[in-house]
């Protein structure tokens, strides 16, 4: 690790205006950058850790009915109060990682990351739900685009994100053995207004849509609808842990699981 | 009532204590007055030739103190391997040298090629950065692949060795002949081509060294992580530094778990010394978990073609091995000893097999060097047999359990000599299989089985029935076969004034639990209480010169020098008893503590007769010194054969190919226990080991020599929630016939009979699930490669 300035804000505004200063970074739980720093693969002047500022912690509904959690808020706290709102959701942010990681590592943190294998994209993307910055609402749909890329500038803070809860949703991870990230995970929602099925940990362009499946589960949200698909196309990893065809064939297995726990 | 005290006890772990409060006292831990931080600088290529290395940058950087490269290691010795092969042709092994930096060319990712020491480690590393800045390394084609290492004549690890090839052993040559004709005319032969990955060790604690010179006395001081810290001490002074031996102590404290990997010396020991000196401060290296991935010598990794000749009705008839082991890009100390000595000579298992015979190429490629890992060898062997006997079985329909009846040596052959030169000296293979058969209800099994298929699980079962030789000895015939160190151990027992005892052993203990089972074995044989007794180990200036611990030698070879040690402190004790008692010698006897005169309720307790020996007031001072301490140096006449069988039940989800352990049997027969809970960990920890390299460890290079698994991001290793509870019996014991104690190792048996059970069990579920065309699959058996195997 190399030397660094820290700061550690209260408020978003001190947050944005710290982060302007030239080398700035900002600092979430730290699960990856921290890791990053220790190898010498980043070298931030300064880090602003967010985690100090209180607007941007926590779990709450909106009036509309949206689960809502502060950008700043951690995997572990997702996990306890998003229970009772989005069940599927927090049993998602309680099989991130370890109990160490859940209780550092931020929902902000691991969507401005937009690790190619992470969780929280999918349910974002499954979710359409809205990426909120300092600037700007942003949706889920144009938020993520390719792995490690997103629509935040240089600076941008994710202040919140809100969920619309969907009647019925389930999602599925199937472990990279080492990691334990997703090897590839599923995350399938449904709403009044149709179906959205996000695949995370499979494409090297990062978490997508899977199209095909929602058409067909628009029609009947039954596994037999997905058994009747063949598997997505699109532009599978391959490394160590899994084939192209492997990851396909995942894809269409955890959908059709994801449905039938979605019930 | 079972016993709460001595040998047979389940003594709770007292070093235990230490360990789980966080007060255990590592290398790392050790501040010392006016420390310096060393960095090495590691190749990023696999290969290549070192053009020039510019350190003047470097060394103008704050707080540095001192460059190294391998030019400055160029005119001393270099590490040696421990064992000389002969290959068949009878020519000797080609050994490059192993400098302490390299020199000339780099050979492997993480290969050292210089060092900075600094006033501080984030000093070192900046520094590091600009040695690394300032060396030109023209890139070579790495040699990766040990096919292609060998047919590729031009491209070599080593300018001086032609194809790459350290030796072509053969084991026994004599046997080749015999084991061909066999083959060709027995009525069926299975053949089977498998790999056994490669694994890194991946001890909980990194390497880690600390040298210290002091000018005054010319003395050097190595702390570091070792097993076998007078092995060390040997090869720094007598091959690579040349510091007269008394010049140098080595300690090495509590260490973090070695599995093998700290065995061996490694430059980074040699380094540290060599700057101390230069210095005259203290130099401290710690491995980074990066460096630990790329540098600590790896283990297995052996390509093998195994052919199994056999009657129709499963009786074997001939074993034949084809094997290419990697030994990577230098020859690390038992590198050579560990494809060959524990690995052909086990290549008959438990079986009465006539004819054997064993071919091992050993190759060099541009990776980390390959060594002893956790069962050596035979971990190799084993899954070979197990697994080819398993696909013979199934080949002509006959069942794989009494396939292996059918051949298992019988409890009235012993002691039985193998084609293969080992001579078991007991053991009762068919008791421990039965033992298993029952403890894992396989008459159940077909219920199971089809109460898996309903939930739409493919479930299966696995057999292996190994055996593996242990305490490797003894000496003068080791020496035969190439060994250029003994195998003996020692002990010294000092009994205090007041009677209780410290025990200095040659074995080292990195998480066995040495302390507390030394002290059960001492506390039973002199009656005295397990906290009188204390032992001492790892540090060469209080123990006597003992090989260390690996190769689940301690207990047998150590603990039987500690047993011999003992006997001397009786003898003298009871002339000492004698005396007081105005009895001959001859009618002393000893028991329960207490030295009497046979049919006299006259006697003295062992704390009498200790403190008399201190303060010799009435006592024989015309025939006996005063003083109660005694030395044993114990070389086994045989290696001890521990074995036995392990039963594996899986399930196979057919959709995802992902495995579920479910259950794991093991019916071991090591001899006498001395304390069962720690036997039974160590069955534990083995077995996870082994079930690590069946099911999700594995090493990868890539073609360039890049470890693509050189983190835990990518190199899986087992956790809670990978294994199942394993049950672990070893009430089938046929103690040792040559140690005193009976004894017979256990420490790697987990990892030897483990992974060849596992694979079993699930070929068994996809032949039962109706995939009859997957008759192998490589380890690891991750769910990609399992869903692969099935689409065939
Ligand atoms: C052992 C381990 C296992 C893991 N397993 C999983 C897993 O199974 N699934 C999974 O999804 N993830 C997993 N992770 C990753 C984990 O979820 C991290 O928490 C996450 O990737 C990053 O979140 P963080 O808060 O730690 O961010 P940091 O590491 O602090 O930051 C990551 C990046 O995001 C930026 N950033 C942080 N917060 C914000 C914000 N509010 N707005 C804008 N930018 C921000 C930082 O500048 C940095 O570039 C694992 C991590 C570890 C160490």
């Amino acid at each position: 690790m190399y030397n660094f300035e820290f700061a550690k804000p209260a408020t978003i505004g001190e947050a944005v205006s710290a982060l302007s200063s030239e080398g700035a970074q900002a600092l979430g739980g730290g699960q990856t950058l921290l890791p990053t720093m220790k190898q010498r693969l980043a070298a931030p002047e300064t880090l602003v850790s967010l985690t100090g500022i209180s607007e941007m912690k926590g779990v709450c509904l909106s009036d509309a009915g949206e689960v809502c959690v502060g950008g700043a808020t951690t995997h572990a706290t997702v996990a306890a109060e998003a229970a009772a709102h989005y069940p599927a959701l927090a049993a998602l942010a309680g099989r991130i990682g370890d109990p160490a990681v859940r209780n550092r590592g931020t929902i902000g943190g691991s969507l401005a990351n937009n690790d190619p294998s992470a969780c929280y994209p999918a349910a974002a993307l499954a979710s359409g739900a809205t990426i909120k910055t300092n600037a700007r609402d942003i949706a889920a749909d144009d938020y993520f685009q390719g792995m490690f890329t997103t629509a935040l500038d240089e600076g941008e803070i994710i202040t919140e994100v809100r969920f619309p809860v969907p009647e019925k949703a389930n999602y599925q991870k199937f472990l990279q053995p080492a990691s334990r990230f997703a090897l590839v995970g599923v995350f399938v929602a449904k709403y009044a207004d149709g179906v959205r099925v996000a695949v995370t940990g499979a494409s090297s362009d990062g978490v997508f849509r899977w199209t095909e499946a929602e058409e067909a589960l628009n029609g009947s949200f039954t596994k037999d609808a997905i058994d009747a698909l063949s598997p997505p196309d699109g532009d599978m990893i391959a490394d160590l842990h899994g084939s192209a065809a492997y990851r396909a064939h995942l894809v269409k297995v955890l959908t059709g699981r994801a449905v039938a726990a979605a019930g | 009532m079972p016993k709460d005290h001595g040998i047979g006890a389940r003594s709770k772990r007292r070093e235990d204590v230490r360990f789980l409060t966080g007060t255990g006292h590592y290398t790392d831990d050790m501040a010392m007055q006016g420390q310096t931080y060393a960095v090495m600088v590691r190749s990023t290529v696999a290969h290549g030739k070192i053009v020039s290395i510019d350190t003047s940058e470097a060394a103008a950087m704050p707080g540095v103190l001192t460059i190294f490269t391998g030019e400055d290691f160029a005119e001393v010795g270099g590490n040696p391997a421990g064992w000389l092969i002969h290959s068949r042709d009878g020519s000797p092994m080609r050994e490059p040298k192993r400098p302490v930096l390299a020199h000339g060319k780099v050979r492997h990712v993480g290969d050292a090629y210089a060092a900075v020491v600094a006033e501080t480690y984030a000093q070192a590393k900046d520094a590091a950065e600009a040695v690394a800045a300032g060396t030109v390394i023209e890139e070579l084609p790495a040699i990766v692949d040990l096919a292609a290492a060998v047919a590729n004549a031009d491209n070599r690890v080593h300018d001086e060795i032609p194809d790459n090839l350290c030796f072509d052993w053969g084991w026994i040559e004599d046997n080749r002949e015999a084991v061909d004709a066999a083959m060709k005319s027995a009525e069926h032969v299975t053949v089977l081509e498998l790999v056994n990955n490669r694994l890194v060790p991946n001890a909980m604690e990194p390497r880690s060294s600390i040298g210290e010179y002091h000018p005054a006395s010319g003395e050097y001081k190595l702390t570091t992580t070792s097993q076998n810290p007078h092995l060390t001490k040997l090869l720094v002074c007598a091959f690579v530094l040349g510091i007269p031996e008394h010049k140098l102590t080595v300690v090495a404290p509590d260490v973090g778990g070695g599995f093998g990997s700290k065995i061996y010396h490694y430059g980074e020991e040699a380094l540290v010394l060599a700057a101390a000196k230069k210095l005259g401060r203290p130099v401290r290296w710690t491995a980074e978990r990066t460096e630990s991935f790329l540098t600590d010598a790896h283990g297995r990794d052996h390509v093998t073609k195994i052919e199994v000749g056999a009657k129709k009705d499963g009786e074997i008839v001939a074993i034949r091995t084809t094997t290419l082991a990697n030994v990577g890009a230098y020859l690390s100390n038992f590198s050579t000893a560990t494809p060959t000595f524990l690995h052909g000579t086990l290549m008959a298992g438990p079986y009465k097999v006539p004819n054997v015979y064993v071919n091992l190429k050993a190759v060099f490629t541009n990776t980390a060097p390959v060594d002893a890992y956790r069962g050596a060898g035979r971990p190799e062997a084993t899954y070979s047999l197990e697994r080819a006997i398993d696909k013979m079985a199934r080949e002509l329909g006959l069942d794989p359990v009494e396939v292996r009846r059918k051949n298992l040596i019988t409890p009235d052959m012993f002691p039985y000599t193998t084609p293969v030169a080992l001579q078991y000296d007991t053991g009762n293979y068919q008791a421990t299989l039965d033992k298993a058969l029952e403890m894992a209800d396989v008459a159940g099994f077909e219920a199971r089985a089809a109460e898996s298929k309903a939930r739409g699980k493919l479930r299966g079962l696995g057999l292996s029935t190994w055996i593996e030789a242990c305490g490797i000895a003894p000496s003068h015939l080791v020496g035969q076969l190439g060994s250029r160190v003994g195998l003996y151990d020692a002990a010294t027992v000092r009994v205090s004034a007041t009677g209780t005892i410290q025990v200095m052993t040659g074995a080292h203990s990195h998480g066995q639990g040495h302390e507390t089972v030394f002290a059960q074995v001492v506390a039973e044989k002199l009656g005295i209480p397990e906290e009188n007794v204390e032992i001492v180990h790892g540090d060469t200036s209080k123990i006597p010169f003992g090989m260390g611990s690996y190769g689940s030698r301690s207990l047998a070879v150590c603990g039987s020098a500690i047993d011999r040690a003992m006997d001397k402190i009786i003898d003298k004790g009871k002339k000492i008893a004698a005396h007081m008692l105005e009895a001959s010698e001859g009618d002393i006897t000893f028991e329960n503590g207490s030295f009497a005169v046979a049919g006299t309720d006259k006697a003295k307790s062992f704390g009498e007769i200790a403190f008399s020996a201190y303060v010799p007031h009435n006592y024989p001072l015309e025939t006996l010194e005063p003083g109660l301490e005694e030395t044993a140096f114990y070389d086994p006449n045989n290696f001890t054969y521990p074995a036995g069988a392990y039963l594996c039940e899986v399930e196979v989800d057919p959709d995802t190919g992902s495995v579920d352990i479910l259950s794991f049997t093991c019916a071991d027969d090591f001899g006498n226990v001395m304390n069962p809970m720690v036997v039974e960990g160590q069955v534990h920890g083995g077995v996870v080991q082994g079930i690590g390299q069946a099911m999700i460890e594995h090493t990868a290079y890539d073609e360039t020599g890049q470890l693509l698994t050189a983190s835990y991001m990518d190199y899986a290793m087992p956790r809670a929630d990978d294994v199942p509870m394993v049950t672990v019996d070893h009430s089938c014991a046929t103690p040792c016939t040559h140690n005193p104690l009976g004894v017979k190792g256990c420490g790697e048996a987990g990892a030897i009979g483990s992974p060849p059970a596992v694979v079993n069990a699930v070929i068994d579920a996809l032949q039962r699930g109706g995939y009859a065309h997957v008759t192998h699959i490589d380890m690891p058996l991750t769910p990609s490669r399992v869903w692969a195997a099935m689409r065939g």
